[in-house]
């Protein structure tokens, strides 16, 4: 009974150690919860929040920073890929289809093998096979949407035009990400309301009427297109029309609605 | 400005659909035909470690989806009311507590047989009835053991029933014909056990003991058979095989069986399990020692230890290995998975598993260096111990220094980074692998210096034996440096792990070569006097439980990082956890849960021990029976 009672003692004190030092031994990190479905109405998202939700795509559930990241080095960094990605479309080892530097971007999550960067592809694979997973399959699980908001972030991140536009087609999509706080206003239903909220005709004139620090926008549509007036309203700063001070507010990329932004766009571009 | 949608279709390709093969028939009948085997299996006594037959409590996806999608089985999107609730119990400690215990004690009986099967061959070949003895005395403590898996094993299968309907229906959807398999294999087990056990004493000399041995050799085929068709059931969950694109499970029995990490699962719990059930024999053979009252019993459960402890050892030398293996297989699977296994929220369970690995090393070592004293030759070697011990402790060191600290602000500032200057590179996998190796190489030196302590070389060529063994040793130790050198500092991440392999290859190769030069020395040697079994300290005896402990709480553990790299997927990426307990746990919780099983375990392993003792025992009932005198 003696020596039972010494090995039990000393078994139990060993399991104590054990379970100690994994309670106070190391650090004690507590797991992401899993993630929880929530959904995005799109409509109702400024291009920044849509920046904004493809960072925490990005860093969150895209799991994107579990290799691109500067500690582990298993994966190249991204701070500069909006830059870099029109680049590769010349390089002679791109074995990919895209025709734009957001084309590329886009391939690069969905078909990363395309365009392998020197030293991060799969073993024995001579660079040619990348080690990325799916991005729009399983626990990863991506959609169309969240692939674009991924791509937004790329861009804004690497300091080039945001050229992806939110799928305002899609009023409600699933995102597993803590989505951005959309904002409190319902979103407005035609051109004419987007104009006076955004008071336009303070600066410009439209049809005949309105300010004149700003150019005459009453036949813009006859010379700029879709393409310019989005980044004209979004980023003012990248080009200043002549004869005019840059006195644009930028701010509106983080006020105007994805649906407001494409309804005001399209308004100006039937002004002929 | 355009979306993306054009692009993914453009590069996106398309899905295929499988024809299921399905011998069964409908998927009602392939359900009802599982549970009446299991439920059979039950009652008899059945183990298993996952759901073996459907239930009609399938959600209407599954059943829906094999009823509407002959060409596969969809997994059910679940809510947190699919799963049923029992009020004060928490459904998923239950299933965990419940599973690693079925597991502790089916890796115990697992265990067992294959090494009685050796030391009995060993008897047959040497004609020294003292191994036969061992083995019978091994097999009839697993033989009760075997009852408490069964038990376990049935119990495991009715609390997924109650907690986790769906995910037992879905898999016994998946697995339908390999559960068939299993309760047949369980009985062919149960048949094979009982007459090698039963039949030990009447199946001996000539050809009744052939028989005898072939009993074990079918016993042995048949049990690993069934660890590989849990197995199977197991890594299912983590590299789902036979998945389409859209999720649905279109393949067979075999394609779900035969999934990315099963072989790799398969070798890793073999080995395993020899060095798990070599160290719970061993704490019998400990604790009987202690116990002993007569010389001649303390010898014998000595040399039980002795042997044990050497089963162990064996089998934990290449156990980091197939470790690797195992974790480098998930990496090719999932690099997403291998991350979390070893870069993400499980990165700090390996400091806890090098200081169990750590424990187990200097245990067995402990052991074996207090057994030299049961040589009166072993005092040629007592000197070169302290370096044994130097050299394992500083290797256990390196292996248990993080790669990340944990600091203050203040000490970040001061340090200017996570990363130690000197100690950080410490942490990555090519110093922790050359640590883990020069601790193996270590070992099996201890082992050698055992072997030699009570002999004396007689070859001319002796000291052209020692020369060559201590230059195969430096030189390499001294490739073991230079690749982890290498590799730690001069190479990027993705490259570093690359010295693994010929750093296993010089270990290999460096214990293989100088055990047969060794042997080859030791050809015909003189021995310096008979082993005193019974010469050992009782402290060393503490060694072997120790090795039990740690053994059981590392399995444990193990199993919590293997089930936990799921995260909140029963099935990853395919079935997905919507249970409230779909969280990952911390460690600190984990830890206390597998204390508390390792507890319980040690429990019942007590109770399994004290019931193979009073088989023997008997009480002198004088006077009780009629017309008996007793006596």
């Amino acid at each position: 009974m003696k020596h039972f009672l010494k090995v039990t003692i000393f078994s139990l004190l060993m399991i104590g150690f054990f379970a100690g030092f994994s309670n106070y031994g190391i650090p004690e990190i507590k797991p992401a919860p899993p993630p929880v479905e929530e959904k995005l109405d799109l409509g109702a998202m400024t291009p920044e929040q849509f920046i904004v939700l493809g960072e925490k795509l990005f860093n969150g559930k895209g799991t994107c920073t579990l290799c691109h990241n500067d500690v582990g080095g298993r994966a190249p960094l991204l701070e500069r890929a909006g830059v870099v990605a029109g680049e590769r479309l010349s390089d002679t080892r791109y074995q990919g289809r895209a025709t734009d530097a957001q084309e590329y971007l886009a391939e690069s999550l969905l078909e990363p093998s395309a365009y392998v960067v020197a030293g991060f592809g799969k073993a024995g694979s001579g660079d040619a096979v990348s080690p990325m997973p799916s991005v729009t399959a399983g626990s990863i699980g991506l959609s169309e949407v969240e692939v674009s908001a991924v791509i937004a972030y790329l861009q804004d991140l690497a300091g080039v035009e945001v050229t992806v536009e939110i799928p305002t087609d899609v009023q409600t999509q699933v995102s597993d990400s803590d989505a951005p706080d959309a904002a409190p206003r319902v979103a407005l239903a035609s051109a004419d309301e987007v104009i006076t909220k955004f008071s336009c005709v303070t600066c410009h004139k439209m049809s005949g009427e309105g300010g004149e620090l700003g150019p005459d926008l009453s036949r813009i549509g006859a010379t700029r297109d879709l393409a310019y007036l989005r980044r004209a309203i979004l980023d003012p700063a990248a080009e200043i029309a002549d004869g005019y001070p840059p006195i644009m507010p930028p701010t509106y990329a983080g006020e105007i609605y994805a649906g407001e932004l494409e309804l005001l766009v399209q308004y100006l571009a039937s002004l002929r | 400005m355009k979306g993306v949608g054009d692009s993914k279709r453009m590069i996106n390709g398309h899905m295929l659909y499988c024809n299921a093969k399905n011998p069964f028939g409908s998927s009602s009948v392939r359900s009802l035909l599982g549970f009446m085997v299991l439920a059979f299996a039950m009652v008899l006594g059945g183990s298993t470690d996952l759901p073996a037959a459907a239930v009609d409590a399938a959600p209407g996806a599954v059943q829906g989806a094999a009823d509407t999608v002959p060409s596969g089985i969809s997994a059910p999107d679940l809510t947190a009311t699919d799963y049923p609730t029992v009020p004060g119990v928490n459904s998923r400690v239950t299933v965990w507590l419940v599973a690693q215990l079925h597991l502790w004690f089916a890796a115990f009986v697992l265990a067992v047989p294959i090494f009685v099967f050796i030391i009995e061959a060993i008897g047959m070949k040497t004609r020294d009835q003292r191994y036969d003895d061992m083995a019978y005395e091994f097999i009839k403590i697993s033989i009760t053991a075997y009852s408490l898996t069964a038990i376990l094993g049935g119990l495991l299968l009715f609390s997924l029933i109650v907690f986790y309907p769906h995910l037992f229906s879905y898999l016994s959807e998946v697995f339908g014909e390999s559960m068939f398999y299993y309760a047949l294999a369980f009985f062919a087990e149960s048949a094979a056990l009982y007459l090698y056990y039963y039949g030990w004493h009447w199946l001996q000399g000539g050809f009744r003991k052939w028989l005898h041995l072939s009993i074990g050799l079918v016993l042995n085929a048949v049990g690993t058979t069934l660890m590989f068709l849990a197995n199977g059931w197991v890594t299912f969950m983590m590299s789902p095989a036979g998945i389409d694109p859209a999720g649905v499970f279109s393949g067979d029995t075999w394609v779900a069986m035969h999934n990315y990490l099963w072989n790799p699962i398969n070798l890793h719990r073999f080995i395993a399990n020899i060095a798990y059930g070599g160290s719970i024999v061993g704490a019998y053979a400990a604790f009987r020692f202690l116990s002993a009252g007569r010389p001649e019993e303390r010898a014998h459960y000595d040399w039980m230890g002795y042997n044990a402890n050497f089963i162990a050892i064996l089998a934990l030398l290449p156990l980091p290995f197939a470790g690797y293996y195992l974790a480098a297989e998930i990496y090719a699977y999932s690099q997403q998975m291998g991350i979390t296994l070893m870069g993400g929220i499980f990165a700090w369970l390996f400091i806890i598993q090098a200081v169990l690995i750590g424990t187990l090393f200097l245990s067995a070592n402990y052991y074996l260096w207090c057994g030299m004293g049961r040589s009166d030759g072993a005092a040629r070697y007592n000197g070169y111990i302290k370096y044994l011990a130097i050299a394992i402790i500083g290797s256990f060191l390196v292996w248990f220094t993080p790669h990340t600290l944990v600091l203050t602000n203040e000490e970040l500032k001061a340090l200017g980074g996570p990363y130690h200057k000197y100690l950080g590179p410490l942490g990555i996998m090519p110093a922790k692998n050359t640590a883990v190796n020069i601790m193996i190489l270590f070992t099996a030196l201890s082992f050698l210096f055992y072997r030699r302590s009570n002999r004396i070389a007689t070859v001319t060529w002796v000291n052209a034996g020692n020369a060559a063994q201590l230059a195969l040793y430096t030189t390499g130790i001294a490739n073991l440096l230079f690749l982890g050198i290498y590799h730690g500092y001069f190479t990027n991440t993705v490259y570093k792990v690359a010295a693994s392999i010929p750093q296993v290859m010089t270990t290999l190769i460096i214990i293989v070569v100088s055990i047969t030069l060794d042997s080859l020395m030791y050809r015909g040697s003189r021995e310096v006097a008979p082993l005193n079994w019974g010469r050992v300290p009782n402290r060393a005896q503490y060694a072997l439980f120790l090795l039990a402990v740690a053994f059981t709480w590392l399995m444990g553990l193990m199993g919590y990082i293997r089930s936990g790299i799921r995260q909140h997927w029963h099935v990853t990426d395919v079935f997905r956890d919507a249970s409230p307990d779909a969280y990952t746990p911390t460690l600190g919780y984990a830890a206390n849960i597998v204390s508390i099983g390792t507890i319980l375990f040690m429990v019942l392993v007590i109770f399994v021990f004290w019931l193979s003792q009073i088989s023997s025992r008997r009480t002198d009932a004088r006077g009780y029976w009629k017309g008996v005198q007793g006596g």
